[in-house]
C-alpha cells in the first residue's frame, strides 16, 4: 500500500463556494504566489494543532478572500488595517493565534503606519507580508516595494526614484524597531527558496504560540499576471530582479523579546485604576436591588446644549449602578450648540445584542420637533415623557402613556434651566420603575463636577418626585395627564 | 501509469491551472504539461516519469489546493 506523503491542508476547505458550490480551485490567477503561502500557512496551522483558535486577518488585495479558504476564525480587514485588528485581538483574546495576512500595497502603502506600530508595540501576533513588487488587484498599478525601472501600469516608462522613490525595504524597517522578535525575507523564486519559505512562516507561528512577540515575515511572490509573463518565466524574474533589490535571508531571530507578553498583560491599566486617574467612581455606587418589568428602550431627543446626550449617560451609569447592562449610544449633528441631538440607551438584565433602538418603549422628548420626530416610533404600550414647556401640543397616540411635564419651566424656577432633563428622568424613574431614586442621588454627584450644579440637580429629583406624587395616580398604568 | 512500486505525485486534473510551477521544480523531471484541457480551459500537468522520491518540491510550489498529493511506495516487506 502506498502511503500519502504530501497532502491538501485540512486547515482550509474541502471546497471553496464562493464562484459554485462544490467548487474547489482558488480565485487566483495561475501561478500566483498567493496560492503558495496560503499551502504553506495551512500546513503548518494543521502542524502546530492551532486551528481551533487561529485569527486569519485578510487584507485588501488579491488576497481578500483568503475567508473562503482557511477554515479557522477569519475577519476582513480594512484596507491596511489587518495589525490593528490583529492587536485588538491579541489583546481580547489571549488564547488566540492572530495572523494578518497582507499584501504590499496594503501593508507598505495604505498600512505602513498601522504595520510600523504594531511591530513597535511588539504585538504577539504574526505578519505574513505579500511582496509582489505591484498592486495586483486593481490592475498592475506602482507599489511601494515596486523596483526602479520595473514597468506598471502607472510607471510606464519604468519607476525613477527621482519621481516615485525608491523600493522600500519593509523587513529592514521593521528590523530597526526594538520589539520584533523575529523579522526573515524569503522568495518563491524556486522549490529550494519555498522550503525555506515553509520554515519561516512555521517559526513566525511557533513564535507566537511560545509568546515570543512580533514576528514577520516578508515573501517575495510572483503575480505572472501583472508583470506579463508566464508563471514559470515569472520565477526566474523574481530570482534575478527583485531578490537582488530585497536580499533573502533572515534578519532577527531572537530567542525572547524585550518584554515578557506576561509583563505586557501586566503593564495594563484596569479600568478601576483609569477611573481612579480621572477622578471619577471613587466611590462605587452598587445598588443592584431592581428587578426590570421589561428590558428598556430608551430614546432621549432634542437639542444640542440641552443635556441629551449627558441625561443618557446618567441614565446609563445609573443603570450599570444598579447591576444591569446597558448600552448608550449617542446620534447628533456636526453642530455643537444648537443643532438636534438623541440618544438611545438600553436597559436589561440580559447581554445586549445592538445599542441600537429603533422602537422604544419609553422616549423622552425636550422639544417639539423631536415629540414630530419620534412619537410614531413608540411601541404601542409605551411612555413618552414630554418637556411641555418647549413642545406645548398633546401627544397624539393613545395607544401610549403621556406624561407632559412643564420640566424647563420648572427647572427655570429652580435657578438652572440645564436640569429640567434630571426632572423628566426622575419621573421617568419612578414611572418605569428602571432605576431607583436612591441610585440616581448617589450617580449624580459622581458625573458632575460643579457642586452648584450637583445641588442644582437634587433639587431637581425633588420637584420631579413630587410632580409624580401629584400627578400620577397610585397604578401608573392608568395615567394620562 | 504504473506506480505500483516507486514513489508518484498525482495531480488533480479538475483542479490544476496548468501553470508548472510543478514542473520546473521537480529535481527529476517528473511532471509535464498534458495536451488535454480541463472544464476551466488549462492545459493540465500530469506524473509522466517514474523517478519520483517523493519529496514534495512539487506539492509545496504548487499555488493551487490541493492539486498534487504524493504517494510514498510500500515500504519492501510490508
Ligand atoms: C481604502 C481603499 N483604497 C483603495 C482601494 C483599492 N485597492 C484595492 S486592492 C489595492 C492594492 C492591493 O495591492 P497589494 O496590497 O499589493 O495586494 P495584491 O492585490 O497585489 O495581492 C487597492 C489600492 C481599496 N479597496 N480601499
Ligand atoms: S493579479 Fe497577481 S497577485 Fe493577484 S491573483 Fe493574479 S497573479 Fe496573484
Ligand atoms: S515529489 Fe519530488 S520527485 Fe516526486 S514528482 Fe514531486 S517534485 Fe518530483
Ligand atoms: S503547479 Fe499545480 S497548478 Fe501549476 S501546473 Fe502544477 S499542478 Fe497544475
Amino acid at each position: 500500500m502506498h502511503t500519502i506523503k504530501h497532502q491538501k491542508a485540512r486547515s482550509l476547505y474541502p471546497t471553496f463556494d464562493r464562484k459554485a458550490p462544490g467548487a474547489d480551485v482558488s480565485h487566483y490567477c495561475p501561478g500566483c504566489g498567493h496560492g503558495t503561502v496560503h499551502n504553506l500557512i495551512a500546513e503548518a496551522i494543521d502542524d502546530l494543532g492551532i486551528q481551533d483558535r487561529t485569527i486569519f486577518c485578510s487584507p485588501v488585495g488579491c488576497s481578500v478572500f483568503a475567508y473562503y479558504y482557511f477554515d479557522v476564525g477569519n475577519i476582513q480587514c480594512a484596507h491596511g488595517r489587518a495589525p490593528a485588528v490583529a492587536s485588538a485581538i491579541r489583546r481580547t483574546h489571549e488564547e488566540a493565534i492572530v495572523i494578518s495576512y497582507q499584501g504590499d500595497g496594503d501593508l507598505a502603502g495604505i498600512g505602513m503606519s498601522q504595520i510600523v506600530h504594531a511591530a513597535n508595540r511588539g504585538e504577539n501576533i504574526t505578519v505574513f507580508f505579500i511582496n509582489n513588487a505591484i498592486y495586483g488587484m486593481t490592475g498592475g498599478q506602482m507599489a511601494p516595494t515596486t523596483i526602479l525601472g520595473q514597468n506598471t501600469v502607472t510607471t510606464p516608462a519604468g519607476r525613477l526614484a527621482a519621481n516615485e522613490g525608491f523600493p522600500v525595504g519593509v523587513a529592514e524597517i521593521i528590523n530597526s524597531l526594538q520589539a520584533p522578535v523575529f523579522v526573515e525575507r524569503v522568495s518563491l523564486a524556486g522549490p529550494v527558496k519555498v522550503m525555506k519559505a515553509r520554515m519561516a512562516i512555521r517559526k513566525a507561528l511557533r513564535n507566537q504560540v511560545e509568546k515570543k512577540g512580533f514576528s514577520l515575515v516578508e515573501i517575495l511572490s510572483p503575480c505572472p499576471v501583472n508583470w506579463k509573463m508566464t508563471a514559470v518565466e515569472s520565477r526566474r524574474w523574481l530570482e534575478n530582479n527583485l531578490e537582488p533589490v530585497f536580499p533573502v535571508g533572515n534578519l532577527r531571530d531572537l530567542p525572547k523579546g524585550p518584554f515578557d507578553q506576561v509583563d505586557k498583560k501586566k503593564a495594563r491599566i484596569s479600568d478601576r485604576k483609569i477611573l481612579e486617574i480621572l477622578g471619577v467612581g471613587e466611590e462605587e455606587v452598587h445598588t443592584g436591588t431592581v428587578r426590570l418589568k421589561e428590558e428598556q428602550n430608551f430614546k432621549i431627543a432634542g437639542f444640542g446644549g440641552q443635556g441629551v446626550l449627558s441625561t443618557g449617560i446618567l441614565l446609563a451609569n445609573c443603570a450599570i449602578a444598579e447591576g444591569l447592562k446597558t448600552t448608550w449610544l449617542p446620534s447628533y449633528g456636526a453642530e455643537m450648540r444648537g443643532g438636534t441631538a438623541n440618544a438611545s440607551i438600553n436597559i436589561s438584565h440580559e447581554t445586549i445584542g445592538s445599542p441600537i433602538v429603533s422602537f422604544p418603549n419609553a422616549l423622552m422628548v425636550m422639544n417639539l420637533p423631536s415629540l414630530d420626530a419620534f412619537e410614531d416610533t413608540v411601541r404601542p404600550g409605551g411612555a413618552i415623557y414630554v418637556n411641555s414647556s418647549l413642545a406645548p401640543r398633546k401627544v397624539r397616540r393613545e395607544d401610549v402613556t403621556a406624561y407632559h411635564i412643564p420640566a424647563s419651566d420648572i427647572a427655570n424656577d429652580l435657578g438652572g434651566i440645564q436640569c429640567a432633563s434630571v426632572i423628566l428622568l426622575t419621573v421617568y424613574a419612578l414611572v418605569s420603575g428602571a432605576i431607583t431614586i436612591e441610585t440616581l442621588q448617589k450617580v449624580i454627584p459622581l458625573a458632575i463636577k460643579r457642586k452648584n450644579l450637583v445641588d442644582l440637580n437634587m433639587r431637581a429629583i425633588e420637584v420631579g418626585i413630587a410632580w409624580h406624587r401629584e400627578n400620577c395616580p397610585k397604578e401608573e398604568k392608568t395615567t394620562e395627564v | 501509469m504504473g506506480t505500483e512500486e516507486s514513489n508518484y505525485s498525482q495531480i488533480n486534473p479538475k483542479r490544476c491551472k496548468g501553470c508548472a510551477a510543478c514542473v520546473v521544480a521537480c529535481p527529476h523531471g517528473c511532471i509535464e504539461i498534458g495536451s488535454e484541457i480541463n472544464q476551466m480551459g488549462y492545459q493540465f500537468a500530469r506524473f509522466a516519469v517514474r523517478k519520483c522520491i517523493a519529496c514534495g518540491m512539487c506539492f509545496y510550489s504548487c499555488p493551487e489546493f490541493g492539486a498534487i498529493t504524493v504517494f510514498k511506495k510500500p515500504r519492501k516487506g510490508a
